[in-house]
């Protein structure tokens, strides 16, 4: 056989193999996506009670807290960057990095310190790779979180919010990470989580006015017990978002890898087809050839 | 909405919805003790202790649910559990994932 063959078997044989992994990879994002979503709605009801209480208390009692006050002057500021544990996704983990740079830079040119705190595997290696510090890194687990991870990142950077800028304390807090618009539209975007502003865009404000409410203790205990809540609460809701970004990001990714896949194999197998076409016509004409000589002679 | 001597209850967990339905009475564990909600309460806002919490629903069985910290609040016949952890009964799993 042609050597020339046995290269394009060679070839087609491993297109096909990893052709089957991507085709797995896709079906098992998309089956995936399914949940991740269905977790984004199930964390709704609860972000919505909490939204709607901490909006009452803060609208209604005039209590200077220290997560609802801004800091006079801002001089350091602490980013949390979601991203993803694995590759594979497209461009998934590099737009929200992309984003998070928009912004360190935009925080760096206002003179303000920035602080990263990651979330994710490849946040990491990013940040590694360039040698550049970082406070905190959580991963594991990116593609469906739990809220007791966003728990523990809520009580990190709310201990470093309320420290001090002397020891090392930070004057507000970004969140950078991925919204799942739609199974194709995922986009990068910017949250700043403290100091609060009480508005939630996916929350449906309803028309009637909220009531005078009688509180137990004091307004300020209750405040103290809702924003640390309010605050996980929004930091689990963009990691499910992100996650269902990073799921529909991989799925897509995979899809056109495996499209590509089965292009190769087409190209792969018309080349081997010639091969051999090429190497038959070959041998009858030195057959032919060899028959001419033998009879002239 | 009921507001015909009926309350609406909803009880929500951080990431998942625990139960809702109409209710009769609703009791629960707050910082300052233990707090009974029945019919036609003024609007509160109170945080929850952890403890059990009962819910009387009009048609059922007596609902309890143990909770590890949250806030509830009642505004027109209407009361929102938010819990940090909900189990009701004690035994049925936060969220089987």
């Amino acid at each position: 056989m042609g050597a020339q063959i046995r290269v394009y078997r060679q070839k087609i044989a491993s297109t096909t193999s990893t052709r089957k992994i991507f085709k797995a990879m896709e079906l098992i994002a998309t089956s995936r996506i399914g949940k991740a979503r269905s977790r984004v709605s199930a964390a709704l009801p609860y972000a919505n009670a909490i939204t709607r209480a901490v909006s009452a208390v803060s609208s209604q009692s005039e209590i200077d807290h220290p997560l609802t006050t801004e800091h006079g002057e801002v001089r350091r500021a602490a980013v949390l960057v979601l991203s993803s544990d694995r590759g594979l996704a497209g461009s998934y983990s590099a737009s929200a990095l992309k984003e998070a740079e928009g912004l360190f830079e935009v925080l760096r040119s206002e003179g303000k310190e920035v602080h990263s705190y990651l979330i994710g595997r490849k946040a990491q290696q990013y940040f590694d790779f360039r040698r550049r510090d970082y406070e905190r890194v959580w991963t594991g687990g990116t593609d469906a979180p739990e809220f007791e991870t966003a728990r523990e990142v809520g009580e990190a950077l709310l201990s470093t919010f309320l420290a001090d800028f002397e020891e090392g304390g930070v004057d507000e807090i970004h969140i950078v990470y991925t919204k799942f618009r739609s199974m194709v539209v995922q986009e990068p975007s910017v949250l700043r989580l403290l100091p609060l502003e009480v508005v939630e865009e996916d929350v449906q404000q309803s028309g009637e006015l909220l009531p005078l409410y009688e509180y137990e203790p004091e307004p300020e205990q209750v405040l103290d017990a809702l924003l640390p809540r309010y605050i996980e609460s929004r930091i689990f809701a963009t990691m499910l978002q992100s996650a269902a970004s990073e799921l529909a990001a991989r799925q897509r990714a995979m899809k056109s890898a495996g499209d590509n896949a089965t292009e190769l194999i087409k190209k792969y197998t018309r080349l081997r087809n010639t091969a051999r076409q090429a190497e038959i016509t070959q041998e009858l004409s030195e057959i032919v050839a060899g028959a001419d000589a033998l009879s002239a002679s | 909405m009921a507001s015909n001597g009926e309350l609406e209850v909803e009880i929500v967990a951080a990431d998942h919805f625990v139960w809702s339905g109409a209710a009769r009475s609703v009791s629960a564990r707050t910082a300052n003790g233990d707090i009974g909600i029945l019919p036609g309460h003024t609007p509160i806002l109170a945080v929850l202790e952890a403890g059990e919490l009962a819910v009387e629903p009009v048609s059922g069985e007596r609902l309890v649910v143990g909770v590890d910290g949250g806030f509830f609040s009642v505004d027109a016949n209407r009361v929102v559990i938010v819990a940090d952890n909900a189990q009701v009964g004690g035994s049925v799993p936060s969220e089987a994932v």
